[in-house]
């Protein structure tokens, strides 16, 4: 299948560095085309040649299996060359910094560069030292844009809008860039956003974005159209949030009972990787009338590649 | 040395309630011999030059109480002879600096070395202080009798603060026996931990973590809960909240105990930060605009002794990081007066409110005789055209690093001249 559309696009900025910086507009020609992506992907033949010549880098240093397997592929299918550089630790360790290690691949005139790092603000710095376009795949707990652009697309593909529904974001806010990327994508796509997370793990005066907080799940979900669980991101807690995971499943895990709360059609989502039996009851996690979670994998391909031709055009 | 003479200035000197149109004569060993309104033309000999001001200031010396100098260690993000250039641009002619170079300022063998390179090198005058603990550990206090005896004028953990209490109390008891000087950093670390900025809505959107101002509150509060039966000379070096400044104008009725504040946090707030400025990364952090606001009335009503640049080179390499990565602290001696007088052009300080903080105030913390005009003094001066626009431009700083928190700042009032000891080391 062909996608071939003449039209100019036009987006605001030479970087996707986070949901933040994009215009409505921005957002919109962003979405429009990932979708016309998702029959392709669900097609037999999935390559085409639209990146073909152009080199992609995917530089990530912090370790990551789906959103680095789903910007890999979808660099692949547009005909790129990809090239993707896991850099632990120990390699900063040797002392090179962002700079440098930027510097070096911007010598090898990549196209562009898809960037993941524990670092808020990292692919910002990086932006500013490469010529080519940046695409953050996700930076400390700052923004994490691609993931918000692939939940929105699959909300729309659901719901067939955004505009008027209410939706929580559950869980592990203070942690989570997605979080703060959805945040601002869905109150800029109009809906009503509600917070819903223990004290310990809410970011101070986040109620200033124009969200409401909930610290009771069960008021946090009440009516709600899509329930948002968010993984609890252990590896970033440096000490006692909270006391155990047994007592957060039970006041902040997605159970049936809290499920309830929200309306009869009421869609789970999880941007993965999950920690069943935690934040969220294994067997709505698979629940396929409810659960959307690996649909949201599905088009997460979809929206990359939107991304990359985006903006490596 | 020849005779100086100048007029028709405006000189303010708060330690002596001058505030007057008037001349200063420089006698032939660097000391003042008159001042004030009676110099003028008439009592100076006809024979002699004299340098007429029109209608610039005369300030005493700015003595600032907290920078950082490289040497030993960083001597590549400042040396004493940058840091002498530097802060001569600014009218800075005595410093206190900090203990946290490499090795630490500790024991009595650094002093004297410190104190070689201080004299050697340096044209303004240095007062080192040496640290509270070893290492600034926050573990073993160090010699306080013995390093005051050669010549050390205060002591403090510079960026560190004692946490653990019992130790806090035990140095405090030493400080009263010895009369030693404390200059507390106040910050509660279980409560900063990985704290990089102001905790509150711009490290909810940059997805920093933030540095609650409780941090500092704790310190504070503990402190001066010591300090009530424990009484010695404490100061805290740089408030940043407003809730802090509203401790201890409650708590100056009943203890003594002094307090100062940043330039950064009198002028800038949180929003200066934008798209991780990591030059705007400081300690204490930038707060809110209503936090800067309280801090500047505190200094307006004298709740706030002292103004200090907090002047911490840091390298390009210190700053060419991600803001999780990059070095804190900005650079500031040179930017410190005219920065500073932003509040008197505004409006919000009077003049000699600015200048007591900058002058006869941490003068009269550090018990020198130093920040003032008094006839037989050493003549350590500047002198300020107060209404000279001038840019701040990163290639146009002394200093030896170039991470000044306001690059590009428009500011009103420079430093035309300098005199330490009688000599002019510095003109524009």
């Amino acid at each position: 299948m062909a996608i071939k559309s003449n039209k100019a696009i036009k987006i605001s900025q030479k970087h996707l560095l986070g949901i933040q910086d994009l215009s409505i507009n921005d957002v919109n020609i962003i979405l429009d085309e990932s979708s016309k992506f998702i029959e392709l992907n669900r097609s037999k033949n999935k390559k085409l040649d639209t990146l073909k010549g152009k080199t992609q880098i995917n530089l990530f240093f912090e370790p990551s299996t789906r959103t680095q397997s789903s910007f890999d592929l979808a660099g692949k299918r547009l005909g790129a060359d990809v090239m993707s550089m896991n850099i632990t630790n120990s390699a900063i360790k040797k002392g090179e910094t962002l700079i440098d290690t930027a510097m070096t691949l911007n010598a090898m005139h990549p196209d562009i560069i898809v960037i993941r790092h524990q670092d808020s603000g990292a692919c910002n710095l990086l932006s500013q030292k490469v010529n080519c376009a940046v695409l953050n795949a996700g930076d400390g707990r700052r923004e994490h844009p691609t993931q918000a652009l692939l939940d929105a697309l699959t909300i729309i593909n659901r719901k067939n809008k955004i505009e008027g529904l209410r939706i929580a974001i559950c869980g592990d806010i203070l942690h989570s860039r997605v979080a703060r990327s959805n945040i601002y994508l869905l109150n800029m796509l109009g809906a009503e956003v509600n917070i819903v997370a223990p004290s310990n793990l809410m970011p101070k005066d986040i109620e200033s974005l124009g969200v409401n907080i909930f610290s009771d799940m069960k008021k946090g979900v009440k009516d709600c159209d899509i329930v948002m669980m968010l993984r609890l991101q252990n590896e970033r807690m440096t000490s006692s949030f909270l006391s155990s995971n047994r007592e957060y499943y039970e006041y902040y895990g997605l159970s049936p009972d809290k499920l309830n709360y929200a309306k009869d059609d009421a869609l789970i989502m999880h941007p993965g990787p999950m920690n069943r039996g935690i934040e969220i009851d294994t067997k709505l996690a698979d629940d396929i009338n409810k659960s959307v979670i690996k649909e949201q994998v599905e088009l997460g391909v979809a929206v990359r590649m939107a991304c990359l031709k985006i903006f490596c055009m | 040395m020849k005779k100086k003479y100048f007029i028709n200035g405006n000189i303010i000197d708060p330690h002596n309630s001058l505030n007057e149109e008037g001349g200063l004569i420089i006698g032939e060993d660097g000391k003042i011999e008159g001042i004030g309104k009676k110099v003028n033309t008439k009592n100076i000999p006809s024979r002699e030059k004299f340098i007429d001001l029109k209608g610039k200031y005369i300030f005493p010396g700015i003595v600032d109480m907290r920078v950082f100098v490289g040497e030993p260690g960083y001597e590549y993000k400042e040396n004493f002879r940058t840091l002498s250039e530097a802060a001569l641009s600014g009218g800075v002619t005595s410093v206190v600096t900090m203990p946290n170079t490499n090795p630490v300022i500790d024991n009595v063998s650094i002093v004297d070395f410190l104190k070689r390179r201080g004299r050697d090198k340096s044209k303004i005058n240095i007062y080192p202080s040496a640290s509270l603990t070893v290492n600034a550990e926050g573990t073993n206090m160090t010699e306080f009798g013995l390093l005051q005896n050669k010549g050390i004028i205060a002591f403090t953990d510079g960026t560190k603060t004692i946490q653990n209490t019992r130790i806090m109390s035990r140095i405090m008891n030493s400080a009263r026996d010895l009369n030693s000087l404390i200059l507390q950093h106040a910050e509660d670390y279980e409560l900063s931990q990985n704290g990089m900025i102001n905790d509150g809505i711009i490290a909810t959107k940059l997805g920093l973590q933030g540095i609650p101002e409780l941090a500092e509150i704790i310190i504070i509060e503990r402190d001066l809960a010591l300090l009530e039966s424990i009484k010695c000379r404490y100061h805290i070096s740089q408030l940043s909240s407003a809730k802090s400044v509203e401790i201890i104008r409650n708590r100056k009725e009943k203890i003594k105990f002094s307090c100062g504040v940043s330039i950064n946090n009198l002028s800038l707030n949180e929003n200066d930060i934008g798209d991780f400025r990591t030059f705007l990364k400081l300690s204490p952090p930038l707060r809110t605009e209503e936090d800067r606001i309280a801090l500047v009335k505190g200094l307006s009503d004298e709740t706030i002794d002292v103004i200090v640049s907090d002047h911490k080179p840091e390298d390009e390499e210190q700053k060419r990081l991600t803001f999780a990565q990059a070095g804190t602290g900005a650079s500031g001696i040179e930017t410190l007066l005219s920065l500073s007088l932003e509040h008197y052009h505004n409006g919000s300080v009077k003049l000699e409110t600015i200048i007591r903080a900058l002058t006869s105030n941490p003068a009269k913390i550090l018990k020198i005789n130093k920040g003032n005009l008094s006839v037989g003094n050493d003549a350590d001066f500047c002198i300020v055209d107060l209404n000279k626009p001038w840019i701040v431009k990163q290639e146009n700083l002394y200093s030896k690093s170039k991470n000044t928190s306001i690059e590009s700042k428009k500011l009103q009032g420079k430093v035309m001249n300098t005199f330490v000891k009688g000599d002019e080391l510095f003109n524009l």
